[in-house]
């Protein structure tokens, strides 16, 4: 069961692969709005001799990590100070759930002028877009967490620090991880996008290149290629959340 | 009393909403617990047992009355109280051996005398071999023995529980009834439990403390009269029987009490 799962789901997608294969030389679809799946994977490896990417897969992924610490940095202690707050929670709680809605990445232009045409912009627009999520399930976290450990916590006399470090923040782990993954799904969404508008960076500015030069196939491969990146990249999160669950 | 009292409850009244509205918990209780006893409070459902658990436990502040252990005023928690809650309380992040040595970590003892100390305590509670499980690897009973594990491992001079066994089935209860009679009589731990079961409580105790339905009066102090130490064959021995008998006839009409107040809120 556990290889049979993921062996349909490959199948599934070969057998899509090769029906958009047939309707593309049959013309049902026209070559020109979309190249033909074998194009594709054969573009795959010339984008990435030719077009450096993984250079531009380092600093796609750099921009993302950079863009993750900062969610972190910043969402866990906001959701921390609205957990112990009723009234700010009251006051706040609505915008950050509203901001986690906003298309952020239209507010690009704003950026540029705040920081420049450089990696900086894009690190904050993928933060910016990223820590909503965090936030709320850092709230939701620890308003989850069961009271008799708190109390637990508090007759073995911890102080408020240790109790958010040794109790409260282990039991908000996973609603947290949760956010964070929400949140860096947002984060690469607007970095790839930014990059591909302004031209700059790693694996957004190879797809605004490639399409500008007119090859298809090559766009459609960088594309499947920012797939299969944020595939992996999400895979080894759930491996970092299996792993942290673990040793908290 | 055996000399000076480990803990002493005076006077304590505890009242929950405004003075016109509001509800008494508990009402002008007393007791002491002297060195080495163990002493059970038990009472009907809503009789501000757990009220007064928290209230001794230092979790429960703005009451009238005082709490003193060896004098001393309780004012919040207090390294003397280790506490057992009735609800699982074990951090399911946490392998029970380091739940257990959870308390020594807070104390900065290096990680190998802490787990060296911790396993004397598994062991102590029959849990040797589980030390690397976690709790959602674990039943009912084994979790509510790694909490009384940790809160053991603090070394607390007095061990606090409030009805640690009543999610378990009855079977598990007189076994880890029994368990615990051996832990209190290998370390001579002072013990106050907080219980509703009769049998607990005069299998376990030294006296019984007895409470009125709400709002919780004493309504007397029971000496539990049976030889130490003791091994569950208590259990089967007329004096047992006469002293749940009596215990019975005592909560009976408090029992009903609460009954009536239930079914007519309902």
């Amino acid at each position: 069961m556990k290889v049979l799962a993921p062996a349909f789901g490959i199948a599934t997608l070969i057998a899509a692969g090769g029906a958009l294969q047939a309707a593309i030389a049959t013309d049902v679809i026209s070559r020109y709005v979309m190249p033909p799946p074998s194009q594709v994977i054969a573009a795959l490896g010339r984008i990435v001799t030719e077009e450096h990417v993984p250079v531009r897969f380092l600093l796609t992924s750099g921009e993302m990590a950079a863009a993750g610490l900062l969610i972190l940095a910043v969402g866990v202690p906001v959701g921390w100070w609205l957990h112990h707050s009723a009234t700010l929670r009251r006051a706040f709680e609505p915008w950050v759930a509203a901001w986690a809605a906003a298309p952020l990445v239209l507010a690009y232009p704003l950026f540029l002028v705040l920081f420049g045409r450089s990696s900086l912009t894009i690190i904050v627009l993928g933060s910016v877009a990223g820590i909503a999520p965090v936030i709320l399930k850092t709230v939701e976290g620890l308003a989850a967490t069961r009271q008799v450990l708190i109390d637990v916590g508090r007759s073995l006399l911890l102080t408020r620090g240790q109790l958010f470090r040794k109790v409260q923040f282990p039991a908000a782990l996973p609603s947290i991880f949760t956010g964070l993954r929400l949140g860096l799904t947002f984060s690469l969404i607007n970095i790839v996008g930014v990059e591909f508008l302004i031209n700059l960076g790693g694996l957004g500015q190879l797809i605004n290149e490639l399409a500008e030069r007119y090859d298809l196939a090559g766009t459609y491969a960088a594309i499947c290629f920012v797939v299969l990146a944020s595939m992996l990249f999400f895979a080894v999160m759930e491996h970092v959340e299996q792993w942290l669950q673990r040793s908290r | 009393m055996r000399g000076r009292a480990a803990l002493s409850v005076e006077h304590v009244t505890k009242r929950f909403g405004s003075a016109d509205t509001g509800i008494t918990a508990v009402e002008d209780m007393s007791f002491h617990v002297a060195p080495g006893e163990f002493v059970s409070v038990i009472g009907p459902s809503g009789c501000g047992k757990s009220t007064l658990f928290h209230i001794i436990g230092g979790l429960t502040g703005d009451y009238q009355g005082r709490v003193t252990v060896e004098d001393e005023i309780i004012t919040g928690p207090h390294p003397a109280i280790g506490m057992v809650f009735q609800e699982e309380s074990t951090f399911p992040w946490r392998s029970v051996i380091d739940n257990v040595a959870f308390p020594l970590e807070l104390r900065g003892m290096p990680r190998a005398e802490r787990l060296e100390h911790a396993r004397h305590y598994v062991a102590l509670v029959g849990l040797t071999g589980f030390e690397r499980r976690h709790p959602a690897e674990l039943s009912g009973g084994m979790r509510q023995r790694v909490s009384i594990a940790r809160t053991l491992a603090a070394q607390p001079k007095i061990l606090l529980m409030d009805e640690p066994f009543a999610s378990l089935d009855e079977q598990t209860r007189l076994l880890l009834g029994t368990k615990v009679l051996q832990i209190q009589q290998q370390l001579h731990q002072t013990t106050l439990l907080i219980t509703h079961s009769l049998t607990e409580a005069v299998q376990l105790s030294d006296r019984i403390v007895v409470m009125t339905f709400r709002p919780g009066r004493l309504r007397r102090i029971v000496p539990v009269h049976l030889p130490r130490p003791r091994t569950d064959e208590v259990l089967t021995s007329p004096e047992f029987g006469a002293t749940v008998a009596e215990l019975w006839s005592d909560l009976r009409e408090e029992a009903n009490r609460g009954l009536a107040d239930a079914e007519q809120a309902g």
